[in-house]
């Protein structure tokens, strides 16, 4: 068995997040992500997953594997990635987060949520508020994540606002995430030695690209056998070979 | 200032640990960031924040503080709850927002 080195950048938005460029739409993400020589990217936007389809689609037949997912704002206000292999997976913790947000987005303050086709195309105009928080505790949504067969993934942990030591101070006991995403600005032995509890996690790097301009500024290398959720979990474990190889920057 | 009398004048629901009422409290600290409350609340503190999870107790206990107050309603965890019990956090609740209730209490410690 073969295993391979895949660059892959797990926390990327697109146009649908209030808070991003209208620029990176589904087929642009997708172009620009092979440019800067990514394998792999997961779609993250905040509570909505309305833009996965179209992405995924514009990626069928070139040389860049997507995963659909979300960036999720617990009640506590703690930002977790939820990745799927699958959109069908994802859909039933989308249906729960949909049903446990609140409010109505206003374009005016937050920006516009365009869920755009991969013929670059506007669907329709989102109209849940998603940079809004659902009312779901984390603990709750760790586990609905792992129930639906998903993977999750503390977001920036070094970042103060929206990340889960900032928000609640440590890790709470009895929630197991599978891995810890570092943002680019905190070299990752900076957390190794500032964040307790987490010699046991594997750290990931990702952009959280907002705009096109973002892409390629972190990643994470990871081996695994194919680009899979599978490999991938096999790999957040360092099981059988699989593991996290380097992250850059 | 003693708890208890804080809780009368503000008219406070007592969620858990009332033998917890006798503490004096020597300051406040108002902040939903746990890292924040972590970093910069003092011993014998009233913690006013908006969180209910687990994790405030913890804090709660690190830090020392006198107790803890859920504003605008906050309803804690059940797991918040029975933490509390175990390490005799009192947890007060009022319907009134954070910044009444500090200053309303800034108030009453600062007459």
């Amino acid at each position: 068995m073969i295993l391979k080195d895949f660059r892959c950048d797990l926390h990327v938005h697109t146009c649908l997040s209030p808070c991003s460029d209208l620029d990176i739409y589904p087929k642009a993400l997708v172009e620009r992500s092979i440019a800067e020589g990514l394998d792999v990217i997961a779609v993250c936007d905040h509570n909505s997953s309305e833009n996965v389809s179209y992405v995924m689609r514009a990626a069928a037949g070139k040389p860049l594997v997507v995963f659909p997912g979300m960036e999720i704002a617990t009640s506590e206000e703690v930002h977790v990635l939820a990745l799927f292999d699958s959109v069908e997976g994802l859909l039933d913790v989308q249906r729960a987060v949909y049903d446990a947000l609140p409010g109505e987005n206003d374009e005016d303050v937050f920006g516009c949520q365009p869920v755009v086709n991969e013929l670059d195309e506007v669907e329709f105009m989102n109209p849940h508020l998603l940079i809004g928080a659902t009312t779901i505790p984390l603990g709750e949504m760790v586990e609905r994540i792992g129930g639906a067969g998903g993977l999750a993934i503390a977001a920036h942990i070094d970042r103060e606002s929206f990340s889960v030591f900032g928000q609640l101070g440590f890790i709470p006991e009895g929630i197991r995430f599978d891995a810890l995403e570092v943002s680019a600005r905190t070299p990752i032995s900076d957390c190794r030695r500032n964040f307790a509890g987490i010699s046991g996690y594997a750290l990931i790097r990702s952009s959280d690209a907002h705009r096109l301009g973002d892409l390629g500024s972190a990643y994470t290398t990871i081996r695994m056998k194919e680009p899979s959720l599978s490999e991938l979990k096999a790999a957040l474990k360092g099981e059988k070979g699989r593991k996290v190889v380097d992250a850059f920057p | 200032m003693k708890l208890e009398e804080i809780a009368g004048k503000l008219n406070l629901r007592v969620l858990c640990c009332d033998e917890g009422l006798s503490r004096e409290v020597r300051g406040g600290f108002v902040g939903d960031l746990l890292s924040d409350v972590m970093a910069n609340s003092r011993e014998g503190d009233l913690w006013i924040t908006r969180q209910v999870h687990p994790n405030i107790v913890a804090v709660a206990v690190m830090k020392e503080h006198s107790a803890i107050l859920l504003v605008q309603g906050g309803i804690p965890m059940e797991d918040t709850l029975s933490r509390a019990r175990k390490e005799g956090v009192p947890i007060l609740g009022t319907e009134i927002n954070g910044f009444e209730a500090a200053g309303k209490i800034y108030g009453l410690m600062n007459p």
